[in-house]
């Protein structure tokens, strides 16, 4: 279980790390290459976000991977068999990441019923709150996986009662208002709002949104479980390439 | 959430966690205002002195000559302010806004009357205005990105995706997630996540609820069709549901059909083949997309009806049957926007050439007792660089020309 596994590592470690990559960007060979450059630098699970053309919660980095993704061929069904291919290959966790339409037209039974016997441990669909996820956390909760809920600064403390009640393995922290990739201030105004998730949950909680360097992640030692690297991993492929991965990873990696 | 919209299979709120506090605060008002006859007062008080509303309902004498058939009425919401029905719904939300007391409102647009209407409602209630505008329809609606911008708005243009109204929505949403405590997101059609399919079509009721009282006044009897064209579908909405108790009245609704069904460069939703139930932006509806889930590119020669979804609530009468759904081409559109520029002396806009379009084709088979309303949804002088390479009209490329060349000078 995705739980039991960040559980025992963060015996090891003051924080995990997630990273996140578009699936087919830049490529699919180029993706598993990053993948091989990550888990060899020590990152502790992540996200493949399966891409979708209409990504609301997305900021311009991810948006723009997602169409060139798209525009580059890439399908659901080249998905599952990348997704197939890294977790035979490599040994940490493996999240799918997409908005619900993806599951939807797929078959939202089908499709977890499918990632899960993949061997991907869990999910994360922005756009699907649990009041509209009957069918897909029936499918979770059948087929053993975790369906993961957000938590965000204007979410009530009622709310992530709510949310964590219907949410496995962690809960995802979303830092700020916006969308993924623009900048967070990393003071001590999140300190509050952390307190009120940690009160609302005994799931470990990872937090996401603007984490970009050894210091943002050395701020959330303590206060959360895993720090989320999203967009900061492209922008760094796109300016310099597959090779600059392994040294990022490796040095916000470090205790 | 506090609740979720749906009308049979359709609708939904589909959000991200970060706008959940948001929208229970905008059902909150929306059902407050609803309930409070004071605010429905008010609202019609503006619409009357700020805006033409009564709009009448005109005989097309004319018309109905031509095609021997049915007396053609036509609902005249080119006559509000700005040039659309869209007032209706943006004046309303500004009255919202007030309420909330929120002091900025963002919008998408694709025709640019929503962008227009906003920015003009934004004007007269003192809000900072952002319009969120798809880069191709900010090339073929450049008059109406004018006025926008006279207004006081600040106009971004949209360079991704498909660089239509879809993808103007997808931003306005990314502003939204990011500055909700100052902003309301005024979305101009009744689709998205509830409450918004259920408050445009709230507030575009009234031109059902007038035109029901009028043709009963004029004609003593209701019409026997009433087209109108759906993009996002508010128009038809408004119209339709001061006659959804007359089982009688046969609702029409007319899609783009672009270059055709088989091309399929069109953005047809309900009265195609190709497209099928999805949830993208907040929704659940018919969706112009491939078999993952990935929306199509559309196509209409009517920015305003070039769009991927449609508001679940059409999609649920169209299922129990109440509406019937058609398309018209661009070539019929653009015929019969001629036909009903030289025969009424009116210039429907590209998108309600579409109601007209297809009635002039139901016409001539029905009875000369028979009687239809078309729902004049805007007016065209704002597709006049569209129109006038539509017909191809020689005077008025040299008119530009020589134009081009004083700038350029």
């Amino acid at each position: 279980m995705l739980r039991d596994y960040l559980e025992n590592r963060l015996k090891e470690k003051k924080i995990l790390l997630m990273t996140h990559i578009v699936l087919g960007y830049p490529t699919f060979d180029d993706a598993y290459k990053i993948i091989e450059s990550m888990v060899e630098a020590g990152v502790d699970l992540m996200e493949l976000q399966i891409p979708f053309s209409e990504p609301i919660a997305d900021g311009p980095v991810i948006l723009q991977a997602n169409q060139k993704s798209l525009s580059g061929g890439s399908t659901v069904s080249q998905c599952f068999e990348f997704a197939h291919k890294v977790v035979e290959r490599f040994n940490i966790p493996f999240l799918f990441m997409s908005y619900y339409n993806i599951l939807y037209k797929y078959g939202v039974s089908q499709f977890v019923r499918d990632a899960a016997e993949t061997g991907i441990q869990g999910f994360i669909v922005p756009d699907l709150p649990p009041e509209e996820g009957e069918e897909y956390l029936i499918a979770a909760e059948n087929h053993v996986t975790s369906p993961i809920f957000i938590f965000s600064p204007t979410t009530s403390d009622d709310r992530m009662k709510y949310l964590a009640s219907h949410g496995k393995g962690f809960i995802y922290c979303v830092a700020r208002k916006g969308v993924t990739g623009a900048g967070t201030d990393f003071s001590d105004h999140l300190n509050s709002y952390l307190k009120r998730s940690r009160q609302a949950t005994e799931l470990p909680l990872a937090l996401g949104f603007g984490v970009k360097s050894k210091s943002d992640v050395d701020f959330l030692k303590g206060k959360v479980d895993i720090a989320v690297i999203g967009s900061e991993t492209i922008r760094l492929v796109d300016r310099e390439g597959v090779g600059a991965v392994s040294e990022f990873i490796k040095n916000l990696n470090t205790d | 959430m506090i609740d979720r919209g749906y009308y049979g299979g359709f609708g939904g709120a589909f959000l991200p966690e970060i706008l959940v506090t948001t929208f229970d605060e905008l059902v909150d008002y929306f059902n407050d205002v609803k309930n409070d006859p004071v605010f429905w007062r008010e609202y019609e008080e503006v619409m009357s002195s700020y805006s033409c509303r009564p709009t009448p309902i005109t005989y097309a004498e004319n018309l109905t000559n031509h095609f021997n058939g049915p007396k053609i009425y036509i609902k005249r919401e080119d006559l509000n302010h700005t040039g659309a029905h869209k007032a209706n719904n943006v004046m309303g939300q500004g009255l919202l806004v007030k309420r909330m007391k929120k002091s900025r409102v963002i919008a998408e647009t694709g025709a640019g009357q929503h962008g227009v209407a906003t920015a003009t409602m934004a004007a007269k209630f003192g809000f900072d205005c952002t319009i969120y505008m798809g880069e191709v329809d900010v090339e073929r609606q450049r008059p109406n990105v004018f006025w926008m911008e006279q207004l006081g708005a600040e106009v971004i243009p949209v360079k991704e995706g498909t660089r239509i109204l879809k993808d103007a929505i997808n931003e306005a949403f990314r502003d939204w997630v990011t500055n909700m405590d100052t902003t309301h997101y005024v979305l101009g059609t009744a689709c998205g996540p509830h409450p918004f399919p259920e408050m445009v079509s709230y507030f575009q009721s009234i031109i059902g609820k007038e035109a029901r009282e009028q043709i009963l006044k004029t004609e003593g009897k209701l019409p026997k069709r009433i087209y109108a064209c759906v993009g996002g579908g508010s128009n038809a909405m408004g119209i339709f549901s001061g006659f959804f108790n007359d089982r009688d009245v046969e609702l029409v609704g007319v899609e783009a059909g672009g270059k055709g069904l088989d091309s399929k460069m069109h953005a047809v939703r309900l009265s195609s083949e190709d497209a099928s139930v999805g949830v993208a932006q907040g929704y659940k509806t018919f969706f112009l997309q491939n078999k993952d889930g990935q929306m199509r590119e559309t196509h209409s020669v009517a920015a305003g009806l070039d769009y991927v979804g449609v508001s679940p609530i059409l999609s649920d009468l169209k299922e129990k049957g109440r509406v019937r759904f058609e398309a018209a081409t661009d070539r019929e559109v653009i015929e019969a926007l001629s036909l009903t520029i030289k025969k009424e002396g009116v210039i429907p806009a590209l998108e309600s050439s579409h109601a007209f379009a297809r009635a002039f084709k139901e016409a001539p088979q029905m009875s000369k007792q028979d009687m239809i309303l078309i729902n004049q949804s805007g007016r065209g002088d704002k597709d006049i660089f569209t129109i006038a390479d539509a017909v191809s009209d020689p005077k008025w490329k040299e008119f530009i020309t020589k134009k081009a060349e004083k700038y350029n000078a």
